[in-house]
C-alpha cells in the first residue's frame, strides 16, 4: 500500500551550478579506495603495493565481520597504501591498465536466488557495502534480519544530481538490484519518490516494492527521513538502506556477472566553469574528473558528494568518494571581512544566506546564491532555540539530543531517538546553527558510543 | 581596509608574549571589527549568514525606539514635576537635553561595568568573550527609574553577571534572565529607590515638598492602583473609572506615563517587537502567548472583581507598568525561557497570567511582571521536562504497539 508523505519543515539551499544534463566521459587512470567511506571499518588488506588486480578483486576486508568484502573498481596495479596516524589505511591507490579486466562470476538470475545466495554474491564481489544499516549508519551487519528496506528514489540536497536523468535506460539494471534486495528482508522494500514529479520509467515501472511519495523541501529526500515518517525505528530494530543509484549498480553488476564500478556523477557548484554530468567509476581521481574546469580566481574547495554532508577533497590529489554521486566546487570562504565594507555581521548581507531575515538577503529568497565555507561567525554556546526545529522534520527534540550526545548519556540519546537518525539528517540542523556547532560530529560521537555500547 | 587588518593581526597576541591571556580581549575587538575568514571545517560545508552577533544586535535595534522614547519622556516628566511640562511635545529641546543626561550616563555605566566583569571571566576562564551581554547591558538601563544612582546600577550589574550568569558557565548557561536579576537585587536592596512616590519622575525626590504643583504625586499607574488593594481611605483615586479617565489608555500606549526608563511606550515596543518577529529572532509563540495569558487573568480578575483593582479592563493591564516591554524583551531570552515549542506556549501563558495574578492580589508588589518572569524562568526547565518526557512516551508506546 503505497503512501504519501506531506512535510511542513525543511529548507531548500539554492546554489548556483547546478549540473546540466550532457555527459561527458572523460580518460581516467589514477583510482582509490578509501577506507574511512566506511565508517568504523577496520580493514584488513589482501594486497599490497605492486600487486595487479583486476575490476572485482578484493582490495581489503573487514577485520570483525571478514565476509564483508571490498573490491577494486577497476583493473590495474596497486600503486601506494596512503596511511595516516597510527598507520591508519587511508587509501589504496590503483593505476588503471589500459584494458579493463573483471573478475567474473557469471550471469545470475536474482529472481531465481534465496537469501542465502543472494547475501552470498553481494558479499563475495564486493557489493555489500552499498547496503547501510539505520541504526549507527555504517555498512549492514549480513547477520542483521532488517525489518525492511529503504531506498529514496531522489536526492534532495542541494545541487544533488537528478536521479530520473542519470537511471534513465537502466530500468533492467534497477529491477533487477531492487529484486535481489526483496530477497533479503521478510518486510517490504520502500522506494520513495517525490510526489507530483514526472519520474523515469526505471522509478515508475519497477515492481516488488512499495512505492511511497513525498512531498516537501530538504530533507524529503533523506532516506531517514522517509524511515521516520513511514516505518520508525524502534530500539532493537534494524532496517538497511541502499542509494538508489546504486541499487542500479548491484542489478547491473548480477546481471552482467562482473562487477560494475561506473556511475554517472554530476559536476557542480558555482565555481564549476562547465557544469556537466560525468560518466566514470567509484574512487575516480578527483583531478582527471575536474581538471581545469575549475574557476581559479578564488580559493575553491572541492567537496566530494554535496555541500551539506560531502568530504573535503584535495582538487589534485582527492579520489571520488564510494557513496558519492557528486562533485561540488565552492569558494573557500576565508578571506576576513572588515564590517564598513559591508561583507561582515554588522553589514546589510545581500549576499548571504539565512533562514531569518536579519539580513537584507530576505529580498530574494528565491535567487541562486554562490555560498562559500565561510563559517559567518564563531563558535558560541547554544543561545537561540527553535531554528532547528523549523529544518527538521523529526518528531525529535534535536536540541536536546545532540546536547545529550555531548554529555554522553546514552539512555537519554536512547530516549530521545538516537536509533532513527543519522548525522546527514542533522546536516541542515548544522547549517542553520547559529552557534557554529558541528552537529553532524556530535550525532557521530553519540552513534559510536551507542554502538559500542547497545549494538 | 587590508592594512588595517594586517595592523591587527600584528597586535595579537600569541602563545608566549606577556598578554597572551587577553587574547579573548583581542578576539573579540577583532571579530568586532571582521567577521574572521574562519571556515568550515567538518560537517556542513556552507553555513547560515546568522551568527550570535547579528542576533544580538538586531535585538538592540529593536530597542532603540524604546531607548529614544524613554529618554524624552524622562525629561518630559521631570518637567512635570516641576510643573512646567505642558504638552507632551512642548519644550522639545529642553527635554531632550535632560532626558540625555540622566539616561547616558546609566547605559555607559551598565555596559562598561558589565563589560569589564564578562571580560575578566574570559580572560580568566580563558574562553571567547560571548556576545550575551550586549544586550543586558541594553536591557538594564530600560528597566530602572532615571533617577537611580550610579553606584547602584554598577553593583547591580555585577550581582547579576557574577552570580546571574558567570557561576553558572557563561553565556547560554544562566538559569535566570541576567537583567532582571540586576532589577531584583535592586528591588529588595534599595526598595526606596525602586519603589514608591519619590523615583518615577525625574528629580521630585530632591525636590522640596511646597516647589511641587498641586496634584502631582510623583506615583506610577500600578503605584496609585496598588493602592486599590489597601483600604478604602488610602485609595489613590475614588473608583477605577476615576482612574481610567485620569489617565486615558491612548496615553498608556504611547508611553506618556512615568515609569522605569524604557518600558512605558507600548508604541516603542511594538516597534521593536515587530522587528524581532520579523527577522524570526524573537519567539512569537511566547509572546502571544505571555499576552493571551495576562488576559485571560486580566478578563477573568475583572469578571470576579472582589476589590476595584480587579475591575480593571484587561486591555488596559497589557499597556501599563512593564508589561509590554516583559512580553517583548525579557520573557522571550531564548537562555532562560523553555525551549521545546510546546513548552513555550505553556511558559509564555503562566508567565502573563501569573505578572496580573501578582498585580491585582499583592499589593506589596505593584508590578508583577517581574517576579513572574523570575518565577518562570526557574519552571521553564520543568516545564520542557514534562513535554520532553511526553516525547519519550510517545516512542516507547510505539514499541509497544509495533
Amino acid at each position: 500500500m503505497s503512501r504519501t508523505i506531506k512535510l511542513r519543515k525543511g529548507l531548500d539551499i539554492k546554489l548556483l551550478g547546478e549540473a546540466e544534463k550532457v555527459k561527458s566521459t572523460p580518460q581516467v587512470t589514477a583510482f582509490a579506495i578509501k577506507p574511512p567511506d566506511f565508517h568504523g571499518l577496520m580493514p584488513k588488506l589482501t594486497v599490497k603495493v605492486g600487486d595487479k588486480v583486476k575490476t572485482g578483486s578484493v582490495i581489503f576486508f573487514d577485520k570483525y565481520k571478514e565476509e564483508v568484502k571490498f573490491v577494486s573498481p577497476i583493473a590495474g596495479e596497486i600503486t601506494e597504501i596512503v596511511r595516516g596516524a597510527k598507520r591508519k589505511i587511508l587509501e589504496v591507490r590503483i593505476k588503471a591498465d589500459a584494458e579493463n579486466s573483471f573478475e567474473e562470476f557469471g550471469i545470475i538470475n536474482p529472481d531465481s536466488m534465496d537469501e542465502a545466495g543472494i547475501k552470498k554474491t553481494l558479499l563475495d564481489n564486493g557489493l555489500w557495502p552499498f547496503i547501510k544499516m539505520r541504526p549507527i549508519d555504517i555498512v549492514a551487519n549480513p547477520n542483521d534480519k532488517p525489518k525492511a528496506i529503504f531506498v529514496s528514489g531522489f536526492d534532495s540536497s542541494p545541487l544533488a544530481p537528478d536521479y530520473d536523468y542519470v537511471l534513465h535506460g537502466q530500468s533492467e539494471a534497477f529491477q533487477a538490484g531492487i529484486t535481489a534486495l526483496t530477497k533479503l528482508t521478510e518486510g517490504k522494500v520502500h522506494l520513495t519518490t517525490r510526489a507530483n514529479a514526472p519520474h523515469d520509467d526505471a522509478l515508475t515501472g519497477v515492481k516488488g516494492v512499495q512505492s511511497n511519495t513525498i512531498v516537501g523541501k530538504h530533507p524529503a529526500g533523506n532516506v531517514g527521513t522517509q524511515i521516520h515518517h513511514l516505518d520508525p525505528i524502534n530500539k532493537g530494530e534494524v532496517v538497511w538502506t541502499v542509494n538508489a543509484l546504486d541499487v542500479a549498480a548491484i542489478g547491473s553488476t548480477l546481471l552482467s556477472g562482473k562487477y560494475d564500478s561506473s556511475r554517472i556523477i554530476a559536476l557542480t557548484g558555482s565555481e564549476v566553469k562547465k557544469t556537466e554530468y560525468i560518466k566514470t567509476n567509484i574512487g575516480a581521481s578527483i583531478a582527471s574528473l575536474v581538471g581545469d574546469n575549475i574557476k581559479s580566481d578564488d580559493d575553491v574547495r572541492v567537496i566530494s558528494g554535496n555541500v551539506l554532508t560531502g568530504d573535503k577533497v584535495d582538487a589534485a590529489d582527492g579520489y571520488l568518494g564510494f557513496y558519492h554521486h557528486q562533485i561540488t566546487a565552492i569558494p573557500e570562504g576565508n578571506e576576513p571581512q572588515f564590517q564598513l565594507s559591508g561583507g561582515g555581521w554588522l553589514g546589510p548581507g545581500t549576499k548571504k544566506f539565512s533562514i531569518n531575515r536579519s539580513y537584507f538577503s530576505w529580498l530574494t529568497p528565491n535567487k541562486k546564491r554562490r555560498l562559500n565555507t565561510n563559517l559567518n561567525g564563531e563558535i558560541r554556546s547554544f543561545v537561540v532555540t527553535g531554528e532547528m526545529e523549523k529544518v527538521f522534520p523529526f518528531d525529535i527534540y534535536p536540541m536536546q539530543l545532540i546536547k545529550s550526545t555531548m554529555y554522553n548519556d546514552i539512555d537519554l540519546m536512547e530516549n530521545l531517538g538516537i536509533y532513527e537518525v543519522a548525522p546527514e539528517d542533522f546536516a541542515l540542523c548544522e547549517f542553520v546553527c547559529t552557534s557554529k556547532i558541528d552537529i553532524q560530529d556530535k550525532i557521530r560521537q553519540g552513534l559510536d558510543v551507542i554502538n559500542e555500547e547497545c549494538m | 581596509m587590508k592594512s588595517l587588518e594586517k595592523f591587527m593581526r600584528k597586535l595579537e597576541p600569541t602563545h608566549e608574549s606577556k598578554w597572551a591571556k587577553f587574547h579573548p580581549v583581542w578576539d573579540s575587538l577583532y571579530t568586532f571589527a571582521f567577521t574572521p575568514g574562519e571556515t568550515t571545517k567538518k560537517g556542513s560545508h556552507i553555513r547560515d549568514g546568522i551568527d550570535l552577533k547579528r542576533t544580538m544586535f538586531m535585538v538592540i535595534v529593536a530597542l532603540i525606539p524604546c531607548l529614544l522614547f524613554g529618554i524624552y519622556n524622562t525629561g518630559h516628566w521631570h518637567y512635570f514635576a516641576e510643573g512646567t511640562a505642558g504638552g507632551f511635545m512642548d519644550h522639545f529641546g529642553d527635554k531632550l537635553i535632560y532626558g540625555l543626561l540622566k539616561v547616558l550616563p546609566i547605559v555607559i555605566v551598565s555596559y562598561g561595568v558589565g563589560l569589564g566583569v564578562e571580560f575578566i571571566f574570559c580572560i580568566r576562564n580563558k574562553h571567547a568573550i560571548q556576545e550575551g551581554f550586549l544586550v543586558t547591558g541594553m536591557l538594564i538601563p530600560l528597566i530602572v527609574p532615571a533617577d537611580i544612582p550610579l553606584w547602584m546600577v554598577a553593583v547591580a550589574t555585577v550581582f547579576a553577571v557574577v552570580l546571574g550568569k558567570e557561576v553558572f558557565g557563561g553565556t547560554g548557561m544562566n538559569i535566570v534572565n541576567i537583567a532582571l536579576t540586576a532589577r531584583a537585587f535592586l528591588f529588595f536592596g534599595y526598595p526606596t529607590m525602586m519603589s514608591g512616590d519619590k523615583v518615577w519622575m525625574s528629580g521630585i525626590g530632591d525636590m522640596a515638598k511646597e516647589n511641587i504643583p498641586e496634584g502631582v504625586t510623583g506615583a506610577t499607574q500600578l503605584g496609585e492602583l496598588a493602592s486599590f488593594t489597601g483600604a478604602p481611605e488610602d485609595f489613590a483615586h475614588a473608583s477605577i473609572s476615576a482612574f481610567e479617565s485620569a489617565w486615558p489608555i491612548w496615553e498608556s500606549f504611547m508611553g506618556i506615563i512615568p515609569g522605569s526608563i524604557g518600558e512605558t511606550s507600548v508604541l516603542a515596543i511594538l516597534i521593536g517587537a515587530g522587528l524581532l518577529l520579523y527577522t524570526g529572532i524573537g519567539s512569537w509563540k511566547i509572546m502571544v502567548s505571555f499576552v493571551l495569558g495576562g488576559l485571560a487573568v486580566g478578563a477573568l480578575a475583572q469578571a470576579t472583581a472582589v476589590n476595584p483593582y480587579m475591575e480593571l479592563s484587561a486591555l488596559n493591564h497589557m499597556v501599563i507598568g512593564g508589561f509590554a516591554f516583559g512580553a517583548v524583551f525579557m520573557i522571550t531570552d531564548p537562555v532562560s525561557a523553555a525551549q521545546t515549542s510546546t513548552g513555550k506556549y505553556i511558559y509564555g501563558f503562566l508567565g502573563g497570567a501569573l505578572s496580573i495574578t501578582i498585580r491585582v492580589f499583592n499589593g506589596a508588589y505593584p508590578e508583577g511582571v517581574m517576579m513572574a518572569i523570575l518565577f518562570m524562568n526557574v519552571m521553564a526547565p520543568m516545564i520542557d521536562h514534562y513535554v520532553i518526557q511526553s516525547n519519550i512516551k510517545r516512542r516507547l508506546k510505539r514499541l509497544k504497539t509495533a
